[in-house]
């Protein structure tokens, strides 16, 4: 029996403009500036453009990420046409149908919505293939629009769709901080797409739900209240709502880096015979809807950032097809090492495959932090994939085995443009794992590192940097 | 932003006189926001630094005048990666026109 494999990985997308004012930025800005709101929402994209925008079908798997180097840029501009809401990986979903399942993720009765938009969203989930006939019925009946009014002159938050008035969130607690309506929101939020990433994942592969023993949440939401703020656990609730019944779960944090650390304990786990299957999952961050808006706007574009994502990986025992996770190389920033972008690389890249003999070509991918250039360089953010490929391509410069003159050459060869929303850890390397299985099993690639970095500093409780790396290689016990 | 604020607070404390801002960030574009941020104000309008004219001196780390300030030793281990991978010459440039610009005023 050799490394744990990946059977499989999802990446779903949930437009939700209306939610972009409750941003964590929009939230902020919004009431400096009283013409805001009506800057950003006539700023903001229908479902058909968030559909067929390059970066999003790529994201879906329905083309691959260096087709996005041959298309015309702005790519929000020069959009594809009539493409599918389905991809190989999962879909994008309409406002109202995520609503639809934000309501059925609340075991609390937090979220109410009106009589006719309960119908409304009834008749735009009662088709869909992951709906079970008891999602539709926890949807309820509706309140009256007084009663809504009601919630709302009590503190409740407002829901809109397509700008009405649809319904409203409620605090969960009267005096607790942590369980507030826009809090709880968000909390859902990680909640329903990450249920939506793991059970578009169960849709894609040949596993029964009831193999699955563990589930890992690594997104960056921390859910909790007064007394254990953000020590909560999603990966189960997660895990309840996809129907996991034979699972637990815990929840990993490292802000960015948790995708690296969860993939690596996940393979751990099942390496050392506790469990044969695992999920990892990662759901949306609300709070990252609108981040970078002021460059858009600034740039007369639309504000990009107005989906949700969610992301599922099955890994599971040695199968002797799919591709391994290699637990010999991992790549780990220690806390001994400087946090200058130069140590985390060397040690996430250049000194795992040193100590195994490897060479910076020996990998065929690099897949490092995806986030979309369309979105971060208008906001002065830079191309966050390109820098990364220029420094990884530096090494070799460095060792002699390429000329500086090569590193464009580099970056085509061995990198990709990046193609992720700008939802944090959702970003970080794992968007491409979808393709390197694929393209490992069709046996175009040997081998992808995928490597993550976090910014430990933002919690105020060190200076440090994060990073980890690992490497995905064909199989080596394959019989195929 | 966050940055914007700690200068800002920083200028508050200690005035402009022994004061100077050093740049990493990775391409020109980046290093003119942040040079115009910390000269002329924020550019974007949004930052603690909007419409603040600090005029402070201004330098990317890549810049011979920083490299040459610097352990040779700690450059090569943090930051010679950057210098090859990254468009020096334009980024220095970059940042040079708002040192000038702020130095003409």
């Amino acid at each position: 029996m050799g490394y744990p494999v990946v059977q499989g990985a999802s990446y779903i997308l949930a437009h939700a403009p209306d939610l972009v004012q409750y941003g964590s930025k929009p939230r902020r800005e919004i009431p400096k500036d009283p013409e805001l709101l009506e800057k950003i929402q006539s700023s903001l994209r229908d479902f058909t453009a968030a559909k067929d925008y390059p970066p999003h079908q790529v994201f879906l798997g329905n083309r691959e990420p260096e087709e996005l180097w041959e298309m015309e840029q702005p790519w929000y501009e020069n959009a594809l046409q009539n493409s599918p809401r389905k991809g190989k990986w999962g879909e994008i979903f309409p406002e109202e149908e995520f609503y639809g399942w934000l309501k059925i993720a609340d075991q609390f009765d937090l979220i109410h919505y009106t009589k006719e938009a309960t119908e409304k969203i009834r008749a735009a989930l009662s088709d869909h293939s992951l709906v079970e006939p008891e999602d539709l019925e926890s949807l309820g009946e509706g309140d009256s629009e007084d009663q809504i009014k009601n919630f709302i002159s009590q503190g409740a938050l407002e829901l809109y769709l397509k700008g009405d008035l649809i319904g409203c969130i409620r605090d969960g607690h009267d005096e607790d901080k942590n369980l507030t309506a826009d809090i709880l929101l968000e909390n859902l939020s990680v909640k329903t797409t990450g249920f939506l990433a793991v059970k578009s994942l169960l849709e894609n592969i040949d596993q029964k739900e009831e193999d699955i023993a563990f589930v890992i949440n690594c997104g960056e939401e921390g859910v909790g209240d007064r007394y254990q703020r953000g020590a909560g656990n999603l990966a189960k609730a997660i895990a309840e709502m996809g129907g996991l019944e034979n699972s637990t779960g815990a929840d990993v944090k490292a802000f960015c880096n948790a995708p690296m650390h969860a993939s690596v304990i996940a393979a751990s786990l099942i390496d050392s015979g506790v469990f044969d299957h695992i999920v990892l999952v990662g759901g949306a961050s609300m709070a990252k809807l609108g981040m970078k808006m002021q460059g858009h706007l600034e740039n007369d574009m639309p504000i990009m950032e107005d989906v949700l994502a969610g992301t599922a990986v099955l890994f599971s025992k040695d199968d002797q097809v799919n591709p391994q996770i290699r637990l010999d190389t991992i790549g780990k920033h220690d806390v001994k090492m400087a946090s200058s972008q130069q140590a985390i690389l060397s040690a996430l890249v250049d000194k795992p495959l040193q100590n195994n003999g490897l060479t910076i070509f020996d990998v065929d991918k690099y897949s490092s932090e995806l986030h979309n250039p369309e979105i971060t360089v208008p906001a002065g953010s830079g191309n966050v994939p390109h820098n990364n490929y220029r420094l990884i391509g530096s090494f070799a410069v460095k060792h002699g085995l390429l000329d500086v003159d090569e590193l464009d050459e580099f970056e085509k060869k061995y990198g990709m443009p990046g193609f992720s929303p700008t939802q944090g850890h959702i970003a970080s390397a794992l968007p491409f794992l979808g393709f390197a299985r694929e393209r490992i099993l069709k046996g175009e690639m040997t081998r992808t590192l995928f490597l993550g970095k976090g910014s430990l500093f933002l919690a105020k409780m060190t200076k440090t940097s994060d990073g980890m790396s690992f490497i995905l290689e064909e199989n080596s016990n394959s019989t195929q | 932003m966050e940055d914007q604020g700690l200068i800002k607070k920083t200028v508050d404390e200690h005035g402009t006189e022994d004061l100077m801002v050093v740049l990493g960030t990775p391409d020109a574009e980046s290093a003119g926001i942040f040079a115009e941020t910390v000269t002329i104000g924020d550019p974007a309008f949004s930052g603690p630094l909007a419409g603040v004219q600090l005029g402070l001196p201004v330098y990317h780390v890549l810049e011979p005048e920083v490299k040459e300030a610097a352990d040779p030793q700690v450059f090569e281990d943090e930051v010679s990666l950057m210098e090859i991978s990254l468009d020096v010459e334009a980024i220095s440039k970059e940042v040079r026109r708002f040192r000038e610009k702020i130095k003409q005023e």
